[in-house]
């Protein structure tokens, strides 16, 4: 049997690999707002969802004209991007500006706000969605020629809608290190990030840079939900949940505040989850079984905030009186 | 208005919504008028000793004579009562030691199953011994054991989860939360602890034939029903006395000032001799027990409970009675418990009620320059259904408009209200947190 198990491995890493690459594209908006804002904004798991929402709709309308499969993703890619990025930034000037403005100091306030907006926003979907079709499950169509397999090497095989799950993220994450490394808008961002009034002083709008922080965040969130549609098809208006929690824990993984650290940390849970979820049902005998993979990521986030809070990549920070 | 008009007006108030609540039982109308009172006693700041009566002549004797004939009263008012023990727990945790925890329900179902497990026959699928145990005296030692094994839940999960910073905590007791409902769903195998997604029923209540002859008296022929529906009425109100009694004694407590001083500077603090993870301990296992204990009620109450019970929703709906009565606010956290428990059970309910009326006789409604047919109003819309938005709703606007909740504690009103001048100012605006 363990032979069996070993064989299985290579394709298990390349479906945590998938996982891992939607996990980090997801963390990469936790780590960002957390770097800039210090707020753990429980409302990106639903700017995921709405962008998994937006491309099934792009598919649902635009899908009957456009033949090439490719550049339908594309399209639902981009236009993702954009209505969850404008929805990231909406929240932020509706929801959290108001409340760093009063000023108050009290830290409980913004992440009940999150809570309250991420759950608002659950709703909201499904009752547009109600209204729009009837209905709030939605399904990305399969489609042959996305998901035509290629061999690979050691008993692998992988679809054509994986390579370009693949290519995408990585795409991304190299568009994000660009940004952040060698644009101005990149070094405003580090600059808030690493000291907020300091960098007020500086001549940077701190908050137009929060925005835009916001907007680059829910962009990368929107274009994980799209990638998430494609890889697992079922959609519905309470799916950003667990994904958005088990990115978080990919967030705090690699480090939270550090976007490098989000993407090892988001490759890294995919490939622990995917791991536990095949083989847990094995070691136990078949005792615990892969209903338990979600307790998983939760365990790894306790254990982590226990023996190492800063993560992977992260630096301690003494907290200043 | 002057302090002794407004309680005239309270007594005068109280006296007929009581009357017409006698006399039309099934009316929505002078149920929220009763209810209206009961508001009023809470919020009111004077007059102390005529306000407890005029609450407990309520609750004592104008609910349950007109429950006799419409049982929903005591439903509506034990769900307040259940709802309100839990808000009051929560309000510990996160009103005065301003920990926030979004993994609450968790522990209404360990207390839950404490009772159903062993007030069922589930016990036997995995020990020896006769089950159900009997409801006398056994649902009162699990009561108490409940509030035992809430507390020492809420030790577990706070060990590790109260040493991190205010922020993680709610990740942590959120994911915490959902492993609970986890464990409840699938801990049907390799042994049948829960019985799985299908729950646990039926679930042994205590006897109560000791009721019937005093109700007699009364002049009532009881049905079993009936019966119950009083009897859990009136355990609820004596727990949710004791509750309230604990918290204002706890909130005057070495213990209760401690937690404030935690929540408003953890460094304050501690360099006054205050040992965080101690105090954090205590409040987490002090919201859990209460918690529990309800959960166990609950449980003999409903003969039923399944993991769909204790969900992330159901936390959030505990979060919102809190936030909005007024985080650390003993009087907040009951009238937030009311108000919300009424939105959900009942203001939702009818308005769907209404809608879906409307949509059957295809009412047509003319504005002049518009009409709208509600025939042709879509079956989406049933407000009873969106609890989430609503609750997401009250969580954001309490947040932006009135961070102290409708009736706020004192401290917390300084704390959260505008800034002195120059307090914040070097900012530009940023964000303003301790560091």
């Amino acid at each position: 049997m363990s032979e069996a198990l070993l064989e299985l491995l290579p394709s298990v890493l390349l479906e945590g690999l998938l996982l891992g690459c939607v996990y980090a594209m997801i963390a990469l908006g936790y780590t960002m707002v957390y770097g800039v804002l210090g707020l753990i904004n429980f409302a990106h798991s639903e700017v995921f969802m709405v962008g998994a929402v937006a491309g099934v709709e792009v598919y649902r309308y635009l899908g009957p004209h456009v033949e090439n499969p490719y550049i339908l993703a594309l399209l639902a890619l981009v236009i993702a991007a954009i209505i969850s990025g404008g929805l990231a930034m909406g929240i932020e000037r509706l929801a959290y500006r108001p409340l760093r403005k009063r000023g108050s100091t009290n830290r409980l306030v913004p992440l009940i706000t999150a809570i309250g907006v991420s759950f608002f926003l659950q709703d909201l979907v499904r009752l547009i969605e109600g209204l729009w079709h009837g209905e709030f499950y939605m399904n990305f169509p399969a489609d042959a020629q996305m998901e035509a397999l290629h061999d690979l090497p050691m008993g692998m095989s992988i679809q054509n809608k994986s390579i370009l799950v693949i290519a995408v993220a990585v795409i991304m994450m190299l568009a994000l290190d660009h940004l952040v490394r060698r644009t101005r808008l990149g070094k405003a961002i580090r600059a808030v990030a690493q000291d907020l009034p300091t960098a007020s002083l500086m001549g940077i709008d701190p908050d137009k840079i929060i925005g835009r922080t916001f907007l680059i965040g829910g962009a990368l969130g929107g274009i994980a939900g799209v990638l998430f549609g494609l890889l697992y098809s079922q959609i519905n208006p309470f799916v950003g949940f667990v994904p958005g929690i088990k990115a978080f824990t990919a967030a705090v993984l690699g480090g939270i505040g550090n976007i490098y650290g989000a993407m090892l940390g988001g490759l890294v849970l995919g490939t622990i989850e995917t791991l536990g979820g095949t083989y847990l049902f094995f070691l136990t005998g078949g005792a615990l079984g892969n209903e338990y993979k979600d307790i998983l990521a939760f365990i790894i986030l306790v254990l982590l905030l226990l023996f190492r809070p800063q993560g992977l990549l992260g630096k301690t920070q003494g907290e200043k009186v | 208005m002057k302090p002794r008009l407004s309680i005239i007006a309270l007594t005068i108030a109280a006296l007929a919504a009581g009357a017409a609540l006698l006399a039309w039982p099934r009316s929505t109308w002078p149920l929220l008028a009763v209810l209206g009172v009961l508001f009023g006693c809470l919020t009111l700041n004077h007059h102390k000793p005529l306000r407890f009566a005029i609450a407990l002549a309520l609750l004592l004797f104008f609910i349950p004579a007109a429950g006799t004939h419409n049982t929903f009263l005591f439903e509506l008012v034990t769900t307040m009562g259940i709802f309100a023990a839990m808000s009051l727990g929560l309000n510990i945790v996160v009103g005065m030691a301003g920990l926030l925890d979004l993994g609450y329900a968790a522990f209404f179902a360990i207390g839950a199953y404490t009772w159903a497990i062993f007030g069922s026959g589930q016990a036997s699928e995995f020990m020896s011994g006769s089950f159900p145990l009997p409801g006398w005296p056994f649902f009162y030692t699990f009561a108490a054991l409940a509030v035992i094994t809430g507390a020492l839940t809420g030790t577990l999960i706070g060990l590790p989860a109260l040493r991190l910073r205010g922020d993680y905590l709610a990740v942590v007791t959120l994911g915490l939360g959902e492993v609970v409902r986890v464990l409840a769903n699938n801990l049907d195998h390799p042994i049948n602890f829960t019985n799985g997604p299908q729950g646990i029923t039926p679930i042994e209540r205590p006897p109560i034939h000791w009721m019937l002859k005093p109700l007699e008296a009364l002049g009532l022929k009881a049905t079993p029903a009936l019966a119950y529906s009083i009897f859990f009425y009136l355990l609820v109100l004596a727990v949710i006395g004791i509750v309230v009694l604990v918290n204002v004694r706890l909130d005057r407590s070495r213990f209760g000032r401690a937690w404030v001083a935690i929540r408003e500077d953890e460094i304050a603090a501690r360099s006054m001799g205050i040992s965080l993870t101690h105090t954090k301990l205590q409040a987490f296992a002090t919201g859990a027990a209460f918690s529990g204990v309800m959960g166990a009620i609950f449980a003999a109450k409903q003969l039923f409970v399944s993991p769909e019970t204790f969900t992330l929703l159901q936390s959030i709906t505990i979060l919102a009675m809190v936030i909005l009565g007024g985080m650390g606010s003993i009087r907040g956290a009951l009238v937030g418990a009311m108000a919300v428990t009424l939105l959900n059970i009942e203001v939702l309910k009818s308005f769907s009620d209404f809608l879906i009326h409307l949509r059957q006789t295809g009412f047509v409604l003319n504005l002049g320059i518009a009409s709208y047919n509600f025939a042709n109003l879509s079956d989406q819309i049933e407000p009873a259904k969106y609890e989430r938005m609503i609750f997401g709703l009250i969580l954001v606007l309490m947040m932006i408009f009135r961070p102290s909740g409708l009736i706020p504690e004192r401290r917390h009103r300084l704390e959260l209200g505008e800034p002195k001048k120059g307090a914040c100012q070097d900012t530009n605006g940023g964000a303003c947190g301790p560091a």
